[in-house]
């Protein structure tokens, strides 16, 4: 009899266990945070918040004054060594191979710096003269408040980690928001042209 | 002192061991790395549990146990509740999400721990030695993983942290192995 009660009592846990594991796992497709986030903004894009932004000028954009372009955005931090750099870089070559839409307006790449009290607008400016530097359609800007940018990452769903030597290490990516200002997608960084493809095929 | 009387003072020991881990600083030293998430804080959680059933009245005790035959039950649950805990997503949301964290110290000691401390006594050679292998096994699978990923599976953790957590599970498993061997080699068995 304890042994008919104790499979029943087993079988009922792994009923209950599996499910629970089914849904904490986005049905065994996500064991990541990181791929959690990815299917979670497919499946339900988040609107971006209203915050303000002072960009490599001086000037003051408003995030809700992008609407109605797409608009590909990365985060860094301009005194860091690796993945930034390399981010930088993937965004210069963008400028090359999507320079129609960005030159019409219906495409903007924007930097976002997570250090806004190191990275004040010259030296965002300089960040971007390492990569050549050109004006069109790259917006670099740091976020107005400490708020803001606790928002702005929260949405993007950017983890921001001391990496122990003054630097930081996050969690690099390139994310797409679409006109209606909702982050709909978020591409692997290290490939401009698979993004540039995804582009060129969501831009009219 | 007298077996039963340490029996009677574990459950204290589990409530300040509960207590010291709940504390602030602890959390966020234990949390701020993931070896020490994974390796330390988590399997003290266990502790808390394991060292529960003392506090059970007996009543309670038999009647779990006439649906725990050989603590299958409890291994089940445990294991589980092991591989929730287990998944790099449930870690890294414990550390940053209040909901989680809460969930995490519920459930790591009321559903691993406390089944592991009510059936490990009823569990015969056989069945131990199904979950001391398979326990061993997954800290060299999951060691091996973390030392060799070249990707951060955490978004809290740093790259090397991950790699150090892989380094100790694969040292915890062998020393598993090692204290198996061991037992199997020169072990007593009747007075387990």
């Amino acid at each position: 009899m304890p042994m008919l009660r104790t499979l029943l009592a087993s079988a009922l846990l792994l009923v209950l266990g599996g499910a629970v594991l089914t849904v904490a796992t986005d049905g065994f497709h996500a064991f990541t945070s990181e791929t959690a986030r990815r299917l979670a903004v497919r499946h339900d894009p988040p609107p971006v918040p209203a915050v303000t932004l002072e960009t490599q000028s001086g000037a003051h954009v408003k995030l809700a004054e992008l609407r109605g372009r797409w608009v590909l955005v990365d985060f860094i931090y301009t005194r860091c060594l690796t993945w930034c750099l390399a981010l930088g870089g993937e965004f210069a070559q963008l400028q090359d191979q999507l320079a129609t839409p960005l030159a019409d307006g219906r495409l903007v790449l924007l930097s976002i710096s997570f250090d806004p009290a190191h990275d004040t607008p010259a030296e965002l400016a300089a960040y971007r003269q390492r990569f050549r530097g050109r004006d069109h359609g790259w917006l670099i800007a740091r976020p107005t408040s400490k708020n803001d940018l606790r928002q702005l990452l929260r949405t993007f769903g950017v983890t921001v980690v001391p990496d122990g030597m003054g630097g930081y290490v996050h969690n690099a990516a390139i994310q797409v928001v679409d006109p209606q200002g909702r982050l709909v997608r978020i591409l692997d960084g290290g490939n401009p042209q698979a993004v540039a493809q995804v582009m060129r095929r969501k831009l009219p | 002192m007298s077996i039963a009387g340490r029996q009677r003072l574990a459950p204290a020991f589990a409530a300040v061991l509960f207590v010291a881990l709940l504390l602030l600083p602890a959390r966020a030293w234990l949390e701020g790395s993931m070896t020490l998430q994974m390796l330390v804080q988590i399997p003290l959680l266990i502790g808390v549990g394991y060292l529960l059933p003392a506090a059970l009245p007996p009543r309670l005790d038999a009647s779990i146990a006439r649906w725990n035959h050989h603590g299958i039950t409890s291994l089940v649950l445990a294991s589980l509740a092991g591989m929730f805990w287990m998944l790099p997503r449930s870690l890294d949301a414990a550390a940053s999400e209040a909901w989680m964290a809460f969930a995490k110290f519920t459930s790591v000691p009321l559903l691993i721990g406390l089944p592991l401390g009510l059936g490990w006594p009823r569990m015969g050679f056989v069945v131990r030695g199904v979950f001391l292998l398979e326990l061993i096994a997954t800290f060299f699978r999951l060691g091996w993983l973390y030392l060799v990923s070249p990707i951060r599976l955490c978004n809290n953790y740093l790259l090397d942290d991950q790699q150090h957590s892989g380094e100790a599970m694969l040292v915890i498993g062998s020393l598993l192995l090692a204290g198996v061997t061991i037992k199997l080699l020169w072990g007593r068995f009747n007075s387990t």
